[in-house]
């Protein structure tokens, strides 16, 4: 850019001077993002807290019809068994009317458990419906109370703000009666 | 601000001190022989009332800090320690906690008066924007002090207010997780939540300070809207001006005083009380009253911007570009756009309204699963509802920045344009139901028939179509009254 300023301007100082001003504000700027960065960056989550985590469940004394919730990075993952008529309903629901398209098969590993984060999609709420005596929505599954999002059997947002259904972390069978999520 | 006019002082020691910092000079000059409209009611109290208010809050937090444990494991408690245990210390906290909402009274009715007889217009611009940034500082404030105690209620208003910034596309996970310092709301949180809680009040403070340089460069607006024409229109702030300040101070630490007194829990809720909990969202949760408007506008929003709903937005922006445009503009993409603005202005209202009623009813699921009414493309939604709702929360709070340039009608008050001032009026009605419906659970109905939802999102729209429709609608069109001659003239006749 000053060589092809240079070339037409009779002021050779003044180019220069624009250029070492240019260079200079521009080393500036790049200095003092190097020097915010680490005030910024320390904001973000330290080691400890980053230390990735994964948690075994045991799954044997959960009943047909009941629900865990287990503490996982800090978030509730529900683990729930769910009975033959909640897997019936999640799987007869036609994918295509969904918000998000996503069908029963591909959020369970084994049909009769559902495992995902109990982390509401909207704003971050625990959605209810892990006790009987918890409201479960118009959908028979979960319905978070801080802005109405009703979730169906499978987990799925049927109605209300949220925009995702809730979501399934990385887990495996150990066993039969034995997951590690994480 | 020093080398003006020096003021005489009989006192030596304030004289020696004057000479050298003239301190005494620029308070004898701003709030002493400060000339000030004499026709101030006493809405032009709650400036004062606000400052007063502002200190109580400072002062009672720096002592309320040295009790209090910034940690999660101790937060709670050691705020029931303050409550119990410390001398006073139940006094402080109730005076802290009840300050802030009387804090946010007198603000709110202080941006009324601005709003209600025009002090934002010219030459006031600044200053009003000035105050929008405290009223935005006030709201940052007041959010990360609702967690500190680490109650139930606080914690899980920072896991849904921090939610807000997971809507953004992309970014959006990323930039709540640097904001938590975590995946959750946990130690991290509180401890960067009370330095800013401490940090934000000096804040405030200093743009306070220049709220109020700039409110003494331009000088007071007042009831009637005119300016000042002379020095019969004008008394000097004191004794005047700071005795009716004084009084009204009075009454409103009177109704404070009795609150934090007799009914110190009456803007609390059970939750608070509940020590935090990860794993367990408190059944009703709700920010503090004087957010709920705005968070009945962030719940109002439960459909997003598909293409219907897009068309509508489309159809009302050409019936608006005449009224924004202004008459004179006729060539370019803006003059063809008026043109058909003014030229079919009703039938495109019509469609905007047929288009938004499709849009709508395309996004509303009904109880068996499914939309309600089926249409081509419905699908198709470019903005969600939870960024939609989120965007409209933030955006009903900035538009106040730009109420000067949407309200350029060339008389300020109220008083002298009846058209503008029932529009008024009613918003600070409808702002009062946004808060009623913002408090109530998200499937609550009135009577048990009406869905407050409806509600909610009828006056959302109201509040939109104020800021963004008829200020700028009666900017162009309302006939002012006659104004008076001058203040001093109004005052005699009365």
């Amino acid at each position: 850019m000053s060589a092809h300023t240079a070339n037409h301007s009779s002021e050779e100082g003044q180019t220069r001077r624009d250029f070492l001003l240019l260079t200079a504000g521009a080393f500036g700027a790049v200095g003092a993002g190097c020097f915010a960065w680490p005030f910024i960056d320390s904001l973000n989550p330290a080691a400890d807290t980053l230390a990735m985590s994964t948690i075994e469940v045991d799954l044997a004394p959960i009943q047909e019809g009941q629900a865990i919730t287990v503490k996982w990075r800090g978030k509730p993952v529900f683990v729930r068994h769910r009975t033959a008529a909640e897997i019936e309903q999640a799987r007869a629901v036609n994918v295509a009317e969904l918000r998000d398209k996503q069908s029963d098969t591909d959020r369970v590993k084994k049909d009769q458990w559902l495992i995902m984060v109990g982390v509401c999609t909207h704003l971050g709420c625990v959605p209810l419906g892990q006790k009987d005596t918890d409201a479960k929505g118009d959908f028979g599954g979960w319905f978070c109370p801080c802005h109405g999002s009703h979730y169906d059997t499978s987990g799925r947002i049927r109605k209300g703000p949220a925009p995702k259904n809730l979501s399934v972390p990385e887990y495996s069978f150990v066993s039969d009666t034995l997951v590690k999520i994480g | 601000m020093g080398s003006g006019q020096r003021a005489e002082f009989k006192n030596p020691v304030v004289s020696w001190i004057d000479e050298r910092l003239p301190v005494f000079s620029l308070m004898q000059k701003e709030y002493g022989v400060f000339p000030t409209p004499r026709n101030f009611n006493y809405f032009w109290n709650f400036g004062a009332i606000a400052m007063v208010m502002l200190i109580t809050m400072i002062v009672s937090g720096i002592v309320l800090a040295m009790h209090y444990t910034p940690h999660a494991d101790y937060a709670f408690s050691s705020v029931e320690r303050i409550m119990r245990d410390v001398n006073w210390g139940w006094m402080l906290r109730y005076i802290h906690m009840n300050g802030a909402s009387f804090f946010f009274i007198a603000v709110y009715i202080h941006i009324f008066r601005g709003m209600y007889y025009g002090s934002y217009k010219k030459p006031r611009e600044l200053l009003w924007i000035l105050g929008v940034i405290i009223y935005l500082l006030m709201m940052a404030t007041a959010f990360m002090g609702y967690t500190l105690p680490w109650s139930q209620m606080g914690g899980w208003a920072a896991t849904v207010i921090s939610g807000f910034f997971t809507a953004i596309p992309v970014v959006g996970d990323m930039i709540q997780t640097l904001l938590l310092g975590g995946f959750s709301v946990d130690n991290p949180t509180l401890n960067r939540f009370f330095s800013l809680h401490y940090l934000l009040p000096f804040v405030i403070f200093a743009v306070v300070f220049l709220h109020v340089w700039a409110l003494h460069v331009s000088g007071s607006n007042n009831p009637l809207g005119i300016d000042v024409k002379s020095s019969q229109d004008t008394l000097p702030f004191h004794p005047y001006y700071t005795m009716k300040d004084t009084f009204g101070l009075g009454v409103f630490l009177l109704l404070y005083v009795i609150v934090t007194f007799f009914f110190p829990n009456i803007f609390a809720h059970p939750d608070h009380f509940v020590e935090y909990n990860p794993m367990v969202t408190p059944p009703h949760i709700v920010p503090e009253w004087y957010f709920l408007p705005f968070y009945a506008i962030l719940r109002g929003l439960t459909f997003g911007i598909n293409p219907y709903i897009g068309l509508s937005l489309v159809a009302m922006v050409v019936v608006m570009a005449p009224i924004y445009g202004g008459p004179d503009k006729k060539t370019g993409l803006c003059g063809l756009l008026c043109a058909l603005g003014r030229q079919f202005a009703l039938p495109l209202l019509v469609v905007a309204g047929i288009f938004f009623a499709l849009g709508y009813l395309s996004q509303v699921e009904k109880a068996s699963g499914g939309a309600l009414l089926s249409l081509p493309l419905s699908d198709l939604v470019f903005i969600n509802a939870k960024l939609a709702g989120v965007l409209a929360m933030f955006g009903s709070v900035i538009l106040l920045v730009f109420i000067p340039w949407l309200d350029t009608h060339p008389v300020r008050s109220a008083r002298f344009r009846p058209l503008f001032k029932w529009a008024t009026l009613v918003l600070a009605i409808d702002f009062v139901v946004l808060g009623y419906v913002g408090m109530e659970a998200a499937d609550a109905a009135l009577f048990g028939v009406i869905p407050l939802l409806w509600i909610g999102q009828l006056g959302t729209g109201y509040y939109f179509a104020y800021f963004l429709m008829i200020l700028p609608w009666l900017s162009r069109n309302e006939k002012a009254l006659p104004l008076p001659v001058s203040i001093n003239e109004a005052v005699l006749k009365a």
